[in-house]
């Protein structure tokens, strides 16, 4: 009884419910940044605030929950997972119901699923699995069948079209390849070929919409009233927020309507706007923290499996971040992607805490199985 | 197992690597997003912080009141008025057609209001109020503020209008002012008039709008990507234009509208030793309150298509031969050019013929004058002698001399539109009709017809300086301006002219010795005015001809329709020996100057002499 008891003691409550506390800390300080910013870039919409909270809460309720699942319990359920997820994907084309031009979504009646969110999650797990039936470096073999297990849902994905969360997608598994240990060689060739692609992409998988969102982010000023005004009131937004800002509330671009979808995607220039290089500096010192604290976590990990996927999972976190800072600021081309934790909406999100909830898992289950 | 452990360790290795490696990709690539935002936060800040204010920061205008319209002892002529206006405002109302049907319930909104209202609204965003009646009265607006609560979105606005207090009276000086046209946004300056909605059309509001309309203030508003605006950022007042008072006695007006009756026809009186303009009317006259907010369709056909022409300009633009009234002149001229003398007498049988030809230029007087002196040809105004003497002068020498008293060129006063009458010459006839000049016009000439015409301000303004001993007054209707801020009228100086040579002073008091007798002589043309005056007034009649007579047929005033009928002129200055007004009459129509156009060119000297007399400016 005793022993049971000093066990107890030893281990802290936050790890008997398999909650990572820093993790958890820099989500919660995440989120309320972006509820603060939602608040303002909503016009002072007290509705607005409510459903973003409840959705949070939705969302870390899914965390905990996630959290809770050992994570070699995920590493069985993972093929099928990914056998039903291309089975859906597949179902998109010839089923799905369209929004705003894209087939993504697939209605059971109940719920209407987006089988490329659900991807997104999936595919680092499947890969991750399959690589951890080996030891690391994978040998060529196993390289070329983690590759067909990405490339085959990314190509779905991008038919839909959904450029942007094939593009990713395609990153995540690339990530966990990377940690995978393949030599710098194949890497190098991968992007020259990755490379090589492109011209294939633009000439037989993009939709004019999408090339258009390509020339004008070459080019915003060419067409400052259609496509290109998004990223010029974007950019007026940030520069015009200087070092410290105009102050919450009182960013005129977000304020007077002048940003487009200033509480979604570009939600970021309105931070950029009202609390200057300050704000941004905070934010992108929380994702920092965020990223670090995941690949500390994948560094512990002692699993190929759980390595990987804690890697993997901390990669697309990062992506998330990277291209949609770079499109709001004009770095990158605009696809459309929310700003992890900050954007206001709920789909990504809960697949984000989930994603978070494996990685507490991974990190909280690694000691009890130490035992 | 030990290669497994083995391998194991090596993997743990390698995949702490790979994390390193990705945390220091992650790393850099969140560096060029610092530096991305260092670019744009702090180097280009300057930039796009213009380019946002450009966004949001507008400046809107806010018009200035107009200045208001006095004549010279203070009455209002013109005045801005706060009306009430009934407005929508289309994105807060639920059902407009709805609302339209139950707001007429209550507020006569007629076709032609809808007509526009439905034209701007399709125009104009949809939170701007757009007006659906103007000028509301008090009941209406009483009737409207019970009921408001069933209205969302409509309210009453008040707004600044223009309002002619005197209506008819004096509109042909005033003039009006209306909403801008395509053809004036061109011409006025952007910035000045960017919030105005009126310009001056005709008249003083015309002639002065520099002075009446004001400077614009200016409002800095931020507005929103809509262009709603969302707060005062900075604000400057508009000033006020400056108040106008004209040389105009409203009371004379008055009195010679009133003494015009019914008949059609202009009067002008102006004070001969500052050019000031004391009365000026033009007979019938309109309502300028009709124009302000855009006449009516029907109201301006039947203005339009009046056959009195109450819009034509009488006393500017209507150009009359002056007729006998030109005589106290052409003797002057006749005088002091040596061509005639004081004792000079011609024989005057009825008619007069040029040597050579058989044309009988007629007398108005049958039986003739018989011995005529240039006394006598003015007091009966004999025709005969006049032919004599323009014949004897020339053409040449007799547009020369009429010239100087200003026939055949514009006054210049402070009203556009003025029309310059005909001169005649020799010049004046080959350009306009491509003809020589033919001995026998000069006759007709000479006793103010043919080609000569004159605008009844050019005839009073002639009379002046004849009244005025030949110094030239620049005749005007501004009298003096009232800025914002400033407590008292700034007079405006007078503006003297040339003055004109006397070679003999006895010719010109020969001259206003002949008027004199024209009224107050027992064979005076316009003896009925002079016998109960209480001031001596040197005066001539005319009577101009509308319609020609033939050389056998004789001219029966009975016979004739009335639109053909003469029309009677009188021109006068008083008291002559230190003239204060001098007065030109013209009735259309008429018939006798003597009759007709005397007793209304006394009745205002009368009050101006007598009773309402106010002295002269300074």
């Amino acid at each position: 009884m005793s022993g049971i008891d000093q066990t107890k003691r030893r281990i802290p409550l936050s790890e008997r419910i398999h909650i990572d506390l820093p993790l958890l800390t820099g989500l919660l300080i995440l989120s309320l940044f972006g509820v603060l910013v939602i608040y303002s870039a909503s016009g002072e919409d007290p509705a607005m605030l409510t459903r973003q909270v409840t959705r949070l809460s939705i969302a870390f309720g899914v965390l905990f929950i996630a959290a809770q699942v050992p994570p070699h319990w995920l590493k069985i359920i993972t093929f099928w997972l990914f056998v039903v997820g291309l089975l859906m994907l597949i179902a998109v084309p010839i089923v799905g119901e369209s929004h705003k031009g894209a087939q993504r979504w697939l209605n059971f009646g109940v719920v209407l699923i987006q089988p490329s969110e659900m991807m997104k999650l999936i595919i680092p797990m499947m890969v991750a699995a399959y690589l951890s039936e080996h030891t690391l470096p994978p040998a060529p073999k196993q390289q070329i069948a983690a590759a067909l297990l990405i490339i085959i849902p990314v190509l779905l994905i991008a038919k839909q079209p959904d450029l942007g969360t094939s593009l990713l997608i395609a990153s995540s598994g690339f990530f966990v390849l990377f940690l995978s240990g393949i030599s710098w060689r194949i890497i190098g060739g991968l992007i020259i070929s990755g490379a090589s692609l492109l011209p294939i992409l633009w000439l037989y998988l993009m939709k004019p919409y999408q090339k258009q969102r390509v020339l004008t982010f070459l080019n915003p000023e060419s067409d400052p009233r259609g496509t290109g005004y998004h990223i010029i009131q974007s950019k007026i937004a940030i520069g015009s927020g200087g070092g410290f800002g105009k102050g919450w509330l009182n960013g005129t671009q977000s304020q007077l309507e002048f940003l487009p979808e200033r509480h979604t995607d570009f939600i970021f220039a309105v931070l950029a706007e009202e609390f200057g290089l300050l704000g941004v500096l905070v934010l992108f010192t929380l994702y920092l923290f965020i990223i670090f604290r995941g690949l500390m976590i994948a560094a512990q990990a002692q699993e190929t499996y759980t390595r990987l996927l804690a890697g993997g999972i901390t990669m697309i976190f990062f992506t998330y971040f990277f291209v949609n800072v770079g499109m709001v600021s004009g770095l990158l081309p605009v696809v459309g992607l929310p700003l992890p934790m900050v954007s206001y909406g709920g789909t990504s999100m809960v697949t984000l805490m989930a994603a978070f909830g494996i990685l507490m898992s991974i990190q909280t289950h690694r000691r009890l199985l130490d035992k | 197992m030990i290669s497994a452990l083995k391998d194991h360790r090596h993997e743990s290795r390698m995949f702490r690597n790979r994390v390193v490696v990705a945390g220091g990709f992650v790393f850099l690539m969140v560096l060029l997003l610092v530096a991305r935002m260092v670019d744009l936060q702090l180097f280009q800040h300057d930039h796009y912080t213009t380019l946002s204010d450009d966004n949001r920061v507008h400046t809107i205008s806010l018009a200035p009141s107009r200045g208001r319209i006095y004549d010279r002892n203070g009455i209002l002529l013109a005045n801005n008025q706060t009306t009430f206006r009934l407005e929508i405002t289309p994105n807060k109302v639920e059902d407009l057609e709805n609302t339209l049907q139950r707001l007429q319930a209550l507020i006569k909104v007629d076709d032609e209001d809808l007509e526009r209202f439905h034209k701007e609204h399709r125009r104009s965003r949809r939170f701007k109020a757009t007006p659906l009646r103007f000028s509301l009265n008090e009941e209406e607006v009483a009737r409207f503020e019970v009921n408001r609560h069933q209205f969302p979105g409509v309210r009453i606005q008040d707004y600044q209008s223009r309002y002619y207090p005197l209506h008819t009276l004096s509109a042909h000086i005033i003039g009006y002012i209306g909403r801008i046209n395509e053809q004036e946004l061109q011409e006025l300056d952007p910035t000045t008039y960017q919030a105005t909605e009126h310009v001056g059309k005709t008249g003083i509001e015309h002639y002065y709008e520099n002075i009446l309309h004001g400077t614009p203030g200016v409002r800095q508003v931020e507005s929103n990507v809509l262009g709603r605006v969302i707060r005062v950022l900075e604000e400057t007042q508009p000033t006020h234009g400056d108040d106008i008072f004209l040389t105009i006695d409203s009371k004379l007006q008055a009195i010679a509208v009133e003494a015009m009756g019914s008949y059609r026809g202009a009067t002008v009186a102006i004070n001969p030793k500052s050019g000031e303009i004391l009365s000026m009317v033009s007979k019938p006259s309109f309502n300028a309150n009709l124009f302000v907010n855009g006449i009516g369709r029907k109201d301006y056909q039947q203005l339009r298509d009046s056959k009195e022409r109450p819009l034509f300009n009488r006393f500017l633009r209507g150009q009359y031969p002056p007729g006998s009234t030109v005589k106290p002149l052409v003797a002057l001229a006749g005088l002091e050019l040596g061509h005639t003398h004081a004792e000079d007498k011609t024989w005057c049988p009825g008619w007069f013929r040029i040597k050579g030809y058989k044309h009988k230029y007629r007398d108005w007087k049958k039986r003739g004058h018989g011995k005529t002196n240039v006394e006598k040809a003015i007091v009966e105004s004999c025709d005969v002698y006049f032919y004599d003497l323009a014949f004897e002068m020339g053409i040449d020498a007799f547009s020369q001399y009429m010239g100087q008293f200003g026939f055949g060129s514009r006054t210049g006063t402070d009203i556009t539109g003025e029309q310059p009458g005909v001169l005649p010459s020799r010049e004046w006839k080959k350009i306009n009709r491509e003809e020589p000049w033919y001995p026998g016009e000069t006759l007709s000439v000479g006793i103010g017809q043919g080609f000569f015409t004159t605008t009844p301000l050019q005839l009073a303004s002639a009379i002046a300086t004849l009244a005025n001993q030949g110094q030239r007054m620049q005749p005007h209707l501004l009298y003096a301006t009232q800025g914002a801020g400033s407590e008292t009228p700034q007079l405006q100086p007078y503006q003297p002219l040339n003055q004109l040579p006397i070679l003999e002073q006895k010719n010109w008091d020969k001259v206003h010795d002949s008027m004199r007798r024209v009224v107050h002589s027992k064979r005076g043309t316009a003896k009925r005015i002079g016998r109960k005056s209480k001031y001596t007034i040197a005066g001539k009649t005319g009577t101009a001809q509308v319609y020609t007579v033939k050389q056998d047929e004789e001219y029966n005033e009975d016979e004739i329709p009335e639109h053909l009928r003469d029309h009677a002129l009188f021109v006068a200055f008083a008291p002559l020996e230190d003239p204060e007004i001098a007065i030109a009459v013209i009735v259309e129509n008429g018939g006798h100057g003597g009759s007709v156009a005397a007793p209304i060119a006394k009745k205002i000297m009368d009050r101006y002499l007598l009773e309402s007399h106010t002295g002269t400016n300074g």
